[in-house]
């Protein structure tokens, strides 16, 4: 029996579409009309065609301002600090060790982030880590409840998401290149300038934007570290659908926050595709 | 106090590199001159990578020196060695145009020359490697035999004292490859850069170089011209990987005053110079080798002075153009190899398979070898 390439295809991405379909496309279409409705009498939403929702999006400002300040600076302190081990690993670590490293990096999503979050509740609390350096003599700072610590939970929950893309780029990399460079009279940090740091920019770009985009959805970690002072988009979310119940205004807020992603993503694809300017299998040859 | 013109522009003194329990290389001594085109020529994994790369500096070397230009540079990183290398599979940085990847050696220049210079270098580099107006392709748009050019062209731009060549034509296919080794050699004639080439090619390595290193199980078997490797094998290694050579085991029956001879299976003997590198006595186990061009074949067997003839039956006979090569059959030395000229074709006539006849030699035309 022959079947036209064509359909063929269709039926392959059948399940995925309608996944894709029922899933996402589906609730956001819901999202975009409630967002235009007004909150009903007893909480929920009631039909309306109003734009008063996404003109009182001024009202919920700090949690956007929150939501776009923490999830670069998140963004940033998981690469700054992936980046390194990601190079030990991929570079340095002995090749019977490696495969133990890396489970290593994902052991912590082992168990629930929860109560991983508990645990930092504890240690960035007043019997933790503070009245450590109060015994030293190093002042009592107030660590929990604070952007830092929201900052802590990021970096901890989320640098596995950084470290493996640019791993993967960095092991794909012809370590014959550095060589080659080397041969050419380059000492070691103009090598990883010119040669290392752009051939793993792919590895950077994806880790990147694995963590911008879950990061602003995030609510957990704010509601769990920042103890309500650092509140991200997903915290008002949460507030405004499950507490106050205006789903209206709920969907407006979420609608925003797709519209803030989507920019972003075009922007994250426009910067890749300069990198990745062409075949990437060259190196290999 | 040696003369900057005798002093080898590259010395390996007793270099070993172990990893581990692997001995790569053992005891390299290997005095490279200015100018000269040297190859390592060796099986799969006898060392040759390993000794090029402790030139490089990319392998330091467990014990002994490396040494450039009389100066111990050991300890000295490849980025701060005046020498460059042609990678195997050329390395080119594929983020960059082929331009970029020619500049590279000299924009890592402090000071750094101005952009108008290396541009005129990289232009001046691709027109040598015949490449004009490539400049601006990137690397994936350029075939195996133009990225391998780049690679020279990389290379060659920063004018090293020395350009290592690892393989740089086991990639190619063979008329590609028999133009490259053209365009090598012209080039390195025409620059006088020294010029290391690593290969497993023994005619490629025969064809180009001034000198061949000939190495087994990481050690250096013998070093000399092709000529002198031809000639004068110090062991049956060397003699059968440099030509086609006829060999027959024996013990050494008479030596001294550097010949000797040697008795083979049937009380035949094959008399020449000895080259044994171990010290030889008489009874001593060894090999004659017989180029097969230095074997006639007869219809009778004239006895003239000075000569060995024995009776052989010809298996097959391979026409070559100016030489015909018999494959010939004798009850107790085996099958041997014989090249006829034409000369000799014409004299004797040809032999078919199953044809009897006698394979003679001058005395002295053999050589007593290791046999190892
Ligand atoms: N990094 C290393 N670790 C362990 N052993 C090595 C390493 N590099 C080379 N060797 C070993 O050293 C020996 C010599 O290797 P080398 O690469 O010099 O061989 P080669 O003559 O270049 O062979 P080929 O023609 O296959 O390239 C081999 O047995 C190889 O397995
Ligand atoms: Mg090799």
């Amino acid at each position: 029996m022959t079947m036209r390439p064509r359909y063929r295809t269709a039926l392959f991405l059948a399940p995925a579409g309608a996944w894709f379909l029922a899933m996402l496309v589906l609730p956001l279409l819901v999202v975009i009309v409630y967002s235009f409705g007004e909150r009903g009498p007893a909480g929920g939403y009631a039909p309306a065609f109003t734009l008063d929702n996404y003109l009182n999006l001024g009202s919920r400002w700090t949690a956007f301002r929150n939501t776009l300040t923490m999830a670069p600076l998140g963004t940033l302190a998981c690469l700054v600090i992936a980046y390194p081990l990601a190079w030990f690993l991929a570079m340095r670590a002995d090749a019977r060790w490696r495969t133990l490293l890396l489970v290593l990096v994902i052991v912590p999503f082992w168990t629930s982030i929860l109560i991983r979050s508990y645990a930092w509740i504890f240690l960035l609390g007043g019997q933790g880590i503070p009245s450590l350096l109060n015994a030293l003599g190093l002042g009592n700072p107030r660590l929990i409840n604070t952007p830092f610590a929201v900052l802590v939970g990021i970096v901890y929950g989320y640098l596995p998401l950084m470290v493996f893309p640019i791993y993967v780029s960095l092991e794909r990399l012809d370590k014959r290149l550095l060589e080659a460079a080397d041969d050419l009279g380059s000492p070691p940090m103009r090598r990883f300038l010119q040669i290392a740091l752009p051939l793993s920019m792919p590895g950077v770009a994806t880790g990147c934007m694995l963590v911008f985009i879950l990061l602003m959805g995030e609510f957990l970690i704010p509601a769990m570290l920042g103890g309500g002072k650092v509140f991200f988009v997903g915290n008002a979310l949460v507030d405004l659908f499950l507490q106050s119940r205006n789903w209206a205004f709920g969907s407006a807020v979420a609608a925003a926050l797709v519209l803030v992603m989507l920019i972003t993503v075009t922007a994250y694809m426009r910067f890749t595709r300069r990198w990745a300017g062409g075949r990437d299998d060259v190196a290999l040859m | 106090m040696e003369t900057p013109q005798t002093q080898p522009i590259a010395e390996l003194r007793d270099a070993s590199k172990h990893y581990g329990a692997v001995v790569a290389a053992e005891g390299l001594n290997l005095a490279i001159q200015r100018g000269e085109f040297l190859s390592f020529l060796g099986p799969s994994g006898c060392g040759k990578t390993t000794a090029l790369r402790m030139l490089a500096g990319f392998e330091t070397p467990t014990r002994g020196d490396v040494l450039l230009d009389g100066q111990r540079v050991n300890d000295l990183p490849p980025h701060r060695r005046p020498v460059n290398m042609v990678f195997q599979h050329y390395a080119l940085f594929p983020h960059m145009t082929v331009a970029d990847n020619i500049a590279y050696g000299l924009r890592q220049r402090r000071p750094r020359p101005p952009e108008a210079e290396v541009a005129a270098a990289v232009e001046r580099a691709l027109e040598r490697v015949r490449l004009p107006g490539y400049g601006p392709r990137r690397i994936w748009e350029m075939s195996g035999g133009q990225q391998q050019r780049v690679a020279l062209a990389r290379a060659l731009i920063n004018q090293p004292k020395i350009l290592l060549l690892d393989e740089p034509m086991a990639a190619l296919d063979k008329n590609l490859r028999r133009d490259m080794q053209i365009e090598l050699q012209t080039l390195q004639r025409s620059l006088g850069i020294t010029f290391v080439l690593v290969t497993h090619d023994q005619e490629e390595a025969l064809s180009m170089s001034d000198r061949i290193c000939i190495m087994r199980g990481g050690r250096i078997v013998q070093v000399g011209s092709p000529r002198d490797l031809y000639d004068r094998p110090v062991n049956r290694y060397v003699a059968d990987f440099v030509g086609k050579s006829n060999f027959f085991d024996g013990r050494v029956s008479r030596v001294g005053g550097g010949a000797g001879a040697l008795t083979a299976a049937g009380g035949i003997t094959f008399a020449g110079p000895v080259s044994c590198t171990r010290g030889v006595t008489e009874g001593a186990a060894a090999t004659a080798s017989l180029r097969p061009e230095d074997i006639a074949l007869r219809r009778r067997l004239a006895p003239a002075a000075g000569e060995t003839g024995v009776p052989v039956q010809v298996r097959t006979r391979i026409f070559l153009g100016e030489h015909t090569e018999y494959l010939v059959a004798h009850p107790d030395l085996g099958d041997f190899l014989i090249l006829a000229s034409r000369q000799a074709e014409a004299a004797e006539g040809s032999f078919g398979p199953g044809d009897t006849g006698f394979a003679a030699w001058r005395d002295g035309a053999a050589r007593i070898l290791d046999n190892d």
